[in-house]
């Protein structure tokens, strides 16, 4: 009888110490965040904006609070959602699945809660799900390159191109690209893998000087790359290479366009602060009643030496 | 199979090399014929320049794990100490760039020397003393300087400071009566490595070891200290990779180093070492390391691969020397 009292008196604690806690966080409406963690550059920068826009946001608007979690896995992110919704009543959640496939099942799960759901750069297999989806146009990162591209080249002259990891991203930024080069007297002599690495950037570049005599541009896909195809080109000697561009807006090369290089003198931005915009949105739709709901895709205008200042944020790690 | 460690003394005498060891060599020649053949370009003097100096990376970190994996042991762990060593040293430099100037360098230089040597103890004594599988140790060790690399880069990339960057750079690009430095700092460790490994008595007891270590134990072989010391060895070979690795991007990022753990181990098994251990070949590890090299960039200068098989082909490639390697015996 004794142990049983002890024992009820114990729970009539604790429910009373939960309850406490609960209401503690009743009075907050909370946004999940949940992103990959820093892998390469541009998660890097993902987290760094996200981790900004969780303390601007919690700063300006008292009543909402912002949790962010980061997975390095999609496996890991599939139960940091599963841990986000058990362990608290959570609004909304703002997430950049690893993948389409295997986040949404898991998404639709926390929609069935009655969550707001905002899904930013890589959509899910089923666009139902999401009430609101922020994303960049990677077909336009790759051709809008191109027709600056071809406008500089008058229409002529022959390229190379280093491509990424075969993923949906970089099929669309060649999509891009190619369709707008196909339109003009431009040879592409060569695409090839690079991976998104300074590394196999500067090697390939460097078989790709071997094999063509001549080269008017190069096109690297992503601005890491561009980085390692620059070294490669300074070290080779070669003079005749007039552009040498990349595409996303890395702080490196945005310093580039600000000093007017002229082998590099733009960039187009697909920039990681793109979960600011929906991490701001979504708090928008509960501080404020702004209606959010729909689609906002960010377009890649040209990043240009009078324009620089916007896409440069020399905290970022990207 | 075992190889005592008296026969590898016999082997050691009547080098260079015997008949069936020219395996890797004859791979590597048939790849240059091959090669000029199909892109004439591909034995220019710019294009091999570039192709041994890019090699000279994975050849490093091979000596160091030809050690190792004579021995007995494995170390996964490579590409991701290398990126580990390579974050510490530019992060020494960059802190002590605005008092020594230059002088940073050499400063980090050594700091790379000492922290390489460090994880590899690390790697070394927990799998001697902690008796662990080394393939488990360093899988672990792996994730721990990958994790730390990216911790330390924030995700994105640590660069070094723009004042060293000039006075730095020659350690990559620069050439001494036209052979590039990399070349050079590769050959001394090569022929370190191939003086340790051949012409002393640890080499000799790395070979008895990974043959078989409970008869070098009884031989009177401090196996645990042998072994370890390899693990030593690796991890210095590491640094001085990183040591040329640093001037040629001059950063280093999460992807730094990545998967190289797998094309030093390929390159150390088609130079003839053993993965089961018990026989090591430093002139084999290094014809292995060009092979790789050289099969990348043929791929890259022939037109006849689609883009999406490459990684395909040279897997092919890989497998056709490793059974010719085999038959010529």
């Amino acid at each position: 009888m004794n142990t049983f009292a002890r024992t009820a008196g114990l729970s009539a604690a604790l429910a009373a110490l939960i309850a406490t806690a609960a209401t503690a966080q009743d009075g907050k409406t909370v946004i999940a965040v949940s992103i990959p963690a820093a892998t390469h550059g541009w998660t890097g920068g993902v987290v760094y904006h996200a981790e900004q826009a969780e303390q601007e946001i919690e700063a300006a608007f008292p009543d909402i609070d912002v949790v962010l979690k980061t997975s390095p896995s999609a496996t890991a992110q599939v139960s940091a959602l599963e841990d986000l919704t058990a362990s608290q009543e959570i609004a909304a959640l703002v997430i950049l699945p690893f993948t389409s496939e295997e986040l949404t099942g898991p998404v639709e799960q926390v929609k069935a809660g009655g969550t707001f759901i905002t899904v930013v750069d890589r959509g899910l297999t089923d666009p139902s799900i999401q009430d609101l989806y922020v994303a960049g146009n990677n077909i336009a990162v790759g051709a809008n390159t191109a027709e600056y591209l071809a406008e500089q080249l008058g229409g002529e002259g022959e390229i190379v191109v280093l491509r990424g990891i075969p993923t949906v991203i970089d099929d669309e930024r060649i999509q891009g690209f190619t369709e707008v080069i196909d339109g003009t007297n431009i040879k592409i002599l060569d695409i090839q893998y690079a991976n998104w690495n300074q590394d196999e950037a500067f090697t390939l570049m460097q078989d790709y000087l071997a094999k063509y005599p001549h080269i008017d541009a190069v096109w690297a896909n992503d601005d890491d790359m561009l980085l390692g195809v620059l070294e490669a080109i300074e070290q080779s000697g070669r003079t005749e290479i007039r552009y040498a561009l990349g595409g996303n807006g890395m702080k490196d090369i945005i310093e580039k366009v600000m000093a007017n290089d002229p082998v590099t003198p733009i960039s187009t931005p697909y920039p990681p602060s793109m979960i600011k915009t929906a991490i701001y949105m979504t708090a928008a739709q509960f501080h404020g009643q702004a209606p959010v709901r729909g689609t906002v895709l960010l377009d890649a205008p040209l990043i240009t030496p009078e324009n620089a200042e916007q896409f440069y944020f020399p905290d970022s790690p990207f | 199979m075992s190889i005592t460690s008296a026969q590898v003394a016999a082997r050691d005498r009547s080098w260079p090399i015997r008949w069936s060891d020219a395996g890797p060599f004859i791979a590597l020649a048939v790849i240059l014929v091959l090669g000029a053949l199909v892109n004439p370009s591909f034995l220019s003097e710019t294009n091999v320049l570039n192709v041994v100096t890019r090699s000279a990376f994975v050849a490093i970190i091979a000596i160091g794990a030809t050690f190792v994996i004579s021995s007995g042991g494995l170390d996964l762990s490579v590409g991701s100490m290398m990126a580990f060593v390579t974050g510490i040293m530019i992060m020494i430099m960059n802190a002590l760039a605005p008092s020594l100037g230059s002088g940073a360098i050499l400063v980090g230089g050594a700091a790379a020397l000492v922290v390489g040597a460090l994880c590899g103890a690390a790697n070394g004594l927990i799998v001697t003393v902690g008796r662990i599988e080394p393939f488990i140790v360093t899988l672990g060790t792996m994730g721990i300087f990958r994790a730390l690399i990216t911790f330390m880069t924030d995700g994105g990339s640590l660069p070094i400071d723009r004042g060293l960057r000039d006075a730095y750079r020659p350690v990559y690009f620069g050439s001494v009566l036209g052979v590039p430095i990399p070349i050079l700092i590769s050959l001394v460790v090569i022929l370190l490595g191939a003086f340790l490994l051949y012409r002393t008595k640890y080499g000799r007891r790395c070979a008895a070891v990974g043959a078989n270590p409970e008869v070098a134990r009884f031989s009177g072989v401090p196996v645990a200290r042998v072994q370890t010391l390899a693990y030593v060895i690796q991890g210095l070979c590491v640094a001085v990779a990183a040591i040329c690795y640093v001037p040629r991007l001059g950063a280093a990022t999460p992807t730094t180093g990545q998967l190289w753990e797998l094309q030093v181990i390929t390159a150390v098994v088609i130079g003839g070492t053993a993965l089961r251990g018990g026989k090591g070949r430093i002139w084999g590890t290094v014809a292995g390391a060009l092979i790789l090299e050289a099969i990348a960039n043929l791929m890259v200068l022939s037109d006849l691969v689609s883009e999406y098989l490459v990684a395909a082909v040279q897997g092919v490639i890989i497998i056709v020397a490793m059974l010719v390697h085999r038959f010529t015996k």
